[in-house]
Order: structure tokens, then C-alpha cells, then sequence
């Protein structure tokens, strides 16, 4: 029996169609639109100004406190300005502007293809590089990674949990670089458990990516301490508590954090990152973005410069298809909805997913006949059905009762209800209502 | 370029809606109308295209004349409520009985809560008990079946097993001397008994349980948690004293066991939300039908045990909860 969580989840189609599409590095753009906010936490400071001209790699917006993150330039060339641009959160958000002229690179940064296995720094070195380089949750929560390193007195952290599920129908970024950067992906999680001082990292990966799972399986005999556990596929098992609770069987305590059961929760972009970060000295300005979709002409995966416009991710995998209908940011199950694709790919794009028009309408609502399936598929044990009916009552002292702020917005209830009723919307707008109030009971 | 579709995550649904899970039930019904058919005849058509036929146009008349909405009888509840009904009644009852509670289990039961998701009790089980209440001679006359020799007119009635039952305990009989004036359960088992369409082969409807457990319209626990509470009960009876209880496989197969456990209780509208409470509502049900059956006046007791159940539904989603999610710390 493969392991997984044991309450709740769906099965959505799978649809990788980029599952064997090796990375490509897309072709450098001529401007690149680069938010100053790409993270969870406080927005950074742009230290660089109209005229400016920048290397590939230099810092130019300033972490500003603790849960933030530096920002690096992506291209070499000049700042055009800084100003309010339309980004994938739909609002317009502060970006530095550059003009791209030629590919100079910052020379501290080292560019050769060569394996560096030898972990030189001490933990406390490893976490300020992470810091400094400007690296964040590449799962698509975007969290700076330093954070989650920085573990509080008192708390002891026994396992690092790797998370290659990739439970999010479509995507493949993360299975492709588990194939492909395997070996860079390993010993950057040998430098998370330097950092967290660790014996043990799990890497967790569903079942329906077996040759990254093989693959892995041979290469991990050399990193003594680094396990790959198969999962069986059921979204979502990608959720941080659901991946703990399936690989080692600890329930993070409900408002609580992985921290708080002895374990810290990385994606395999961020081992990646944190790879070429402490060993290569080479900031976050790159990812890999899956571009697809039923009817693109070819479903890709791409090194993708941070900034770049999404228009030229479409174009190099054959062109918006004429059914269009919709443009994801992310996975169909969490993805936000584009109003626009101008918009420039940020640390947290895992992909870019495009939905034909008939697939892009919700289904049609009728009233709640009380089936209980968005019960049953709640992976988080609530009653999505009642959470929906209070919300819209405005019973807020009701909804934290049960347990509204744990829900963690996977979208399973959503999902299945024959009823195609919207019960996430009201659960966010629940989420939110309650959050306020907690927020003033605390002042 | 077209304008994008904007809304919130999640981007894809499952392709279940009400409708098919609706038309699910109905094909699920199917095998054991095919078998009522065989056995009790023309009677069994007529009554079951009656009651489809009343219970749809009800709903059609109150949602267009009564509370001005949009007519939703293509969404197959109304339909089966209606085979249901068909399934609780004898086949010879008279049509325009037939009328008046498709009317009270529509009308009443149904609408009057105002319809599909909000009605807190069964209608086809509060149809089938007015119609029991209101008109017990016609209600209690069971066809024996004949298959097409039945007349529906003038059909030819005996006791239900458990009727027989009832009635020998009643005179004082020993139970291996009323289980000799009853069909053997092998003939139980496919029907060939005196009954109601739907109450008749056991079979039949298990067939129907495996297909809706297999297109996951329904949900093992409710009729596996009623039929463990039956066969433990009214085994601890028999086990007691053989010679007046009836072996617990007799109170399986006859009445509406099989028919309420898998097609009335398992109603999402009427049943708990929780897996524990579904649990509950089950062991209920089977306590209660048990007490009627063997304490009881009526010699079945399924339909008041489902509704009295019913009544508990909000009371139980209220205080059973599914277990959350890191609300008790278990670490290994």
C-alpha cells in the first residue's frame, strides 16, 4: 500500500501533457517587468532608479524585515523606471522596469555546469546566504525560505520533508527538474539539513511521476540521510499538513505549523535554488514555468528569467490557441485567474495553465441536496456545506467555531459538488471576515 | 483577442450533478421494478407509472402556479420519489389513492419546506405512511404474486410474511409453525412473496446497492450500519428464545429492510452529513424498527423508524463532527 493522507481528497484528470517536455531556456526578452512584491510579507524597497544599469544577478530591491525578501535583476541592461505595473495578482504592483541590452552576468555568480558537492558554510552561513540570495518558497507559496530555516528556541526539528508531489493537475516544473537537476536538487537538500542541523529529509513523490521516483531512488544512495518515499497520486497531498501527515504520520495541531510536529516542509524548486544559491552564489532570477494546456500547440517547460511577460512564455510554445478562454497562474485546482497576460512570470509561477473556452465557465448551480461530498473530500475535516450556509448568514462567531481558518483553500469541495456550488468563494470570504476579527481581538 | 474568463480557484469540477446522481438512483431502482414486474404483473406498471407520472406533475404544478419559480422536474428527484413510492404501496391499490399520496409526498413533504435539499423528512416515506394511516384496509391488502395471472383490479391478497408473523405470535403459535405457512428465505431472497413492488427481492435491490456504491452515488455506512444493528438485535432475540423470536436472516428479507436501507435512508437530503453520524442515524433505524416489529403493533416498522430518525438528522449534524484535522495531536 503506497502511503498517503488519510481523510479526504479527489482525483482531478491529471493532464501533464509537458510531463516529457525537457526544460528549455526561453529566449531573453526585451524588457523585464520585475514586482517589488513577489513574496508573503512585506513588499521590498527598489534600491535602484531610472538611468541605473544592472548585471544579471544584482540585487535590486532590498528585503524590508524579517518575513521579506530580496529582490535580483534578472537580464543586464538599463532601468526604464519604476512604476505600477499590472501584475498576476491583478492589481497593479510596484516593478523595477529594465531595458534588456546583451546577457552580462554579475562575476561573483559562477556560471560553469560543474557539481559542487562539498558543503563549505556553517549553518548560520547557509541561512544568511538563502536570506541574501533572495529565495523564496518556489512551491508557489512564495514564503521566504530563510524564515522557515530560522528555527525559534525551543522548537527541535527532527526531519526535512522534501515536497515533489506536484499534486496540481497539469503542472510538471517540479517533475522536470527532479529529472534533470536531480544531483543539484539533492545537495541543496543536504544544505537544508546543514542549516536545520537534520540526520533525515524525506522527499515525497506521488506515484504518477515513477521515473522521477526511479531516478531519484539510484541517486539518493550517495546522500546518506535523503529517502524517497513513492505516494499514491490524491490531491492535496502537495498541502504542507496533508505531505507531513502522509510521509510521517504527524498531525500539525490545527492554526499550528509544521514547526510545532519537528518537521519543515521545502519544495524541490527550492532545494534547486538553494543549490545554486550557497554553491554557486547565483541569486533567485531564475525558474522553471510549465506552459500548457488541452490545446496548446506545445505543452513546455521553461527556464524562465523572473520578469519576463508571460505573452512570450505563450509564444514560444506555439502561440495562444484560438479557443482560449482562460489564462491560469498556476494549477487549475489553486491557480489564479489572469485578466491579462502581459503580465510578467514571478518567483512564485509554477505555470502558466491555458483553459479552452468550454472549459472555463463554472458548472451551472442548483441548490444543495445535502450528498455530503464536500464532507467527505475535505482533507482538512470540515464541513464545507455549513462553512458556505454561515458565511453567507455573516455568522462569524459560528464559522470560527468550525474551524473555518483551517481550511486551506485546496478547492476539493469546489470541485465535487454535483450542485456547482461556489463553497470555496464563501469560505474565503468567511476566511477573511474571521481573520479581521481575530486580528482586532488580539490589539 | 477575446476577453479571459476570470474567477476564483478551483478551475475544474468533477462532471457529477445532481441530475445524473438522480438518474443514477433510477437505474439503480431498475432491477427490482423489473422483478416486481415479473411477479405481480400489470399492477406493478400501473401503480409505479401512476406514481411517477403524479409526483412529477405535483412538483411542475406547485413550482409553476404556487411559488412562480423555474420548473425543475428534469432533475429526477421528483421521479424518484415517485418509484419509491410505487416501491411502499400494494400493487392493486386503488389510482386515485395512489393521487393523494403523491400529493402528500410532494406537496407536503417536499415542497412545502420548499423543495429538493430543504425537506427534513423522506416524501415518499411520509406519502406511504398517510396513505397507511389514512386508508389501512387498502393499504395492507398485498397481491400475492402471480405475475401476469394477477388482475390489477381484482387481485388476489394474502398476508405478508411478517403480517403472518405478527398474526401467529399474536394466537399464540410457536415460531417453527408460523416459519411452515411462509415462503422458505431462499424464495425471500428473490422476491416470491406477498408484499409491497419494492419490499419483495431482496436481490434486486442489493444489485442496485453495488451499482451506486460502484458510481459512488452513495456511501456503504448507512445501510451497512441498520443491517448490522437489525441482524445483532433480533439475532440476541432469537438467540434467546428460538421459538418466538424469527431468525435474524427472516427479518432482513422480509418488509422493507433491504428497500429502506439502501434506497429511503440513504436520501442525502434526509441523512447526516458525517460519516459517525450516519453511524448513529443507521444503528437507530435498526434499533427502531426491531422495537416495532417484535414489541410493536404493526408488523413493520422500517418507514416510522426512517422518519423518527429524520427528525434526529439536525440534532446529529450538529453534535457529530467529522474528525478535523490536527484538532487532537497524535504523533508517532
Amino acid at each position: 500500500m503506497l502511503k498517503t493522507f488519510p481523510q479526504g481528497g479527489v482525483h482531478p484528470e491529471e493532464g501533464k501533457y509537458s510531463a516529457n517536455s525537457v526544460i528549455e531556456t526561453l529566449p531573453l526578452p526585451k524588457t523585464v517587468s520585475i514586482p517589488i512584491s513577489q513574496h508573503i510579507g512585506a513588499p521590498s524597497k527598489a534600491i535602484v532608479a531610472k538611468g541605473d544599469k544592472v548585471k544579471v544577478g544584482d540585487k535590486i530591491a532590498e528585503s524590508a524585515g524579517f518575513v521579506s525578501a530580496n529582490i535580483h535583476s534578472s537580464v543586464s541592461g538599463t532601468v526604464v523606471k519604476v512604476d505600477k505595473v499590472l501584475d498576476s495578482s491583478g492589481y497593479k504592483q510596484t516593478c523595477v522596469i529594465i531595458n534588456v541590452e546583451g546577457d552580462e552576468w554579475n562575476e561573483a555568480i559562477d556560471r560553469s555546469a560543474d557539481l559542487k558537492k562539498e558543503i563549505s558554510l556553517t549553518d548560520k552561513e547557509i541561512i544568511n546566504k538563502i536570506n541574501e540570495s533572495g529565495i523564496v518558497g518556489l512551491g508557489g507559496a512564495t514564503f521566504p525560505s530563510h524564515v522557515k530555516l530560522s528555527v525559534p528556541d525551543g522548537k527541535k526539528i527532527d526531519v526535512l520533508i522534501i515536497n515533489g508531489v506536484e499534486c496540481e493537475p497539469y503542472l510538471t516544473s517540479d517533475h522536470r527538474l527532479m529529472l534533470e537537476k536531480a544531483e543539484e536538487m539533492l545537495i541543496g537538500i543536504q544544505i537544508l539539513m546543514k542549516a536545520l542541523s537534520v540526520n533525515s529529509a524525506l522527499i515525497g513523490i506521488e506515484n504518477n511521476k515513477p521515473d522521477a521516483i526511479s531516478h531519484l531512488e539510484g541517486l539518493v544512495k550517495d546522500y546518506p540521510g535523503i529517502e524517497v518515499h513513492a505516494l499514491k497520486v490524491q490531491y492535496p497531498q502537495g498541502g504542507e499538513k496533508q505531505l507531513i501527515k502522509a510521509l510521517i504520520n504527524r498531525e500539525v495541531p490545527s492554526g499550528g505549523l509544521p514547526l510545532n510536529v519537528g518537521a519543515v516542509v521545502h519544495n524541490v524548486g527550492t532545494a534547486f535554488a538553494v543549490y545554486e544559491a550557497v554553491q554557486k552564489n547565483k541569486p533567485l532570477f531564475e525558474r522553471v514555468v510549465t506552459l500548457t494546456g488541452k490545446s496548446v500547440a506545445k505543452p513546455s517547460n521553461f527556464m524562465v528569467r523572473i520578469g519576463a511577460p508571460v505573452t512570450e512564455l505563450i509564444e514560444a510554445a506555439g502561440g495562444l490557441p484560438e479557443d482560449t478562454g482562460k489564462v491560469i497562474n498556476g494549477g487549475p485546482m489553486m491557480g489564479k485567474a489572469l485578466n491579462s497576460i502581459e503580465v510578467p512570470v514571478v518567483k512564485g509561477t509554477s505555470g502558466i495553465l491555458i483553459m479552452p473556452v468550454e472549459l472555463s465557465s463554472r458548472k451551472k448551480e442548483s441548490d444543495c441536496i445535502r450528498c455530503a461530498k464536500c464532507v467527505s473530500v475535505c482533507a482538512q475535516g470540515l464541513e464545507p456545506y455549513l462553512l458556505n450556509k454561515l458565511a453567507q448568514l455573516e455568522r462569524n462567531d459560528k464559522l470560527e467555531t468550525e474551524g473555518v481558518m483551517d481550511c486551506i483553500e485546496c478547492g476539493s469541495c469546489s470541485y465535487t459538488c454535483p450542485a456547482g456550488l461556489p463553497l470555496l468563494d464563501y469560505m474565503r470570504l468567511g476566511k477573511s471576515r474571521v481573520s479581521q476579527i481575530i486580528r482586532s481581538r488580539k490589539q | 483577442m477575446n476577453k479571459l474568463f476570470i474567477s476564483p480557484s478551483p478551475h475544474v469540477y468533477e462532471d457529477t450533478t445532481v441530475k445524473r446522481l438522480m438518474y443514477d438512483v433510477v437505474i439503480a431502482l431498475l432491477p427490482a421494478l423489473a422483478i416486481s414486474i415479473y411477479f405481480f404483473g400489470m399492477g406493478a406498471i400501473i401503480v409505479t407509472l401512476t406514481a411517477v407520472v403524479s409526483c412529477l406533475a405535483f412538483e411542475w404544478l406547485i413550482q409553476k402556479f404556487i411559488l412562480k419559480q423555474e420548473p425543475s422536474i428534469t432533475d429526477g428527484s421528483a421521479a424518484v420519489t415517485g418509484i419509491l413510492l410505487a416501491f411502499n404501496i400494494p400493487t392493486s391499490l386503488p389510482i386515485w389513492i395512489i393521487i393523494v399520496g403523491s400529493l402528500v409526498a410532494i406537496g407536503v413533504a417536499k415542497m412545502s419546506f420548499g423543495g429538493l435539499g430543504n425537506n427534513p423528512f423522506n416524501p415518499a416515506l411520509v406519502g406511504r405512511v398517510f396513505m397507511l394511516i389514512s386508508f389501512p384496509v387498502q393499504m395492507t391488502s398485498w397481491p400475492v404474486p402471480t405475475g401476469f395471472n394477477n388482475s390489477y383490479t381484482d387481485a388476489v391478497t394474502g398476508a405478508t410474511p411478517l403480517g403472518v408473523m405478527k398474526e401467529g405470535i399474536g394466537a399464540g403459535e410457536s415460531m417453527s409453525a408460523i416459519m411452515d405457512k411462509i415462503p422458505s428465505h431462499m424464495e425471500l431472497f428473490y422476491g416470491h412473496m406477498g408484499g409491497s413492488m419494492g419490499e419483495v427481492a431482496a436481490i434486486a435491490l442489493i444489485l442496485g446497492l453495488v451499482y451506486m456504491l460502484y458510481k459512488k452515488v452513495i456511501k456503504i455506512h448507512i445501510p451497512a450500519s441498520i443491517i448490522l444493528t437489525i441482524t445483532v438485535f433480533t439475532g440476541i432475540l432469537w438467540l434467546i428464545n428460538p421459538e418466538s423470536n424469527a431468525d435474524p436472516l427472516f427479518h432482513l428479507l422480509t418488509g422493507g429492510v433491504m428497500l429502506g436501507a439502501i434506497f429511503m435512508a440513504t436520501d442525502y437530503v434526509t441523512s447526516p452529513m458525517s460519516v459517525k453520524g450516519m453511524w448513529v442515524f443507521g444503528i437507530g433505524i435498526g434499533l427502531i424498527t426491531v422495537s416495532i416489529r417484535v414489541f410493536g403493533a404493526y408488523p413493520e416498522g422500517i418507514s416510522f423508524a426512517i422518519l423518527i430518525m429524520n427528525a434526529f438528522v439536525p440534532l446529529i449534524n450538529s453534535y457529530i463532527k467529522p474528525k478535523r484535522f490536527g484538532e487532537e495531536v497524535k504523533n508517532g
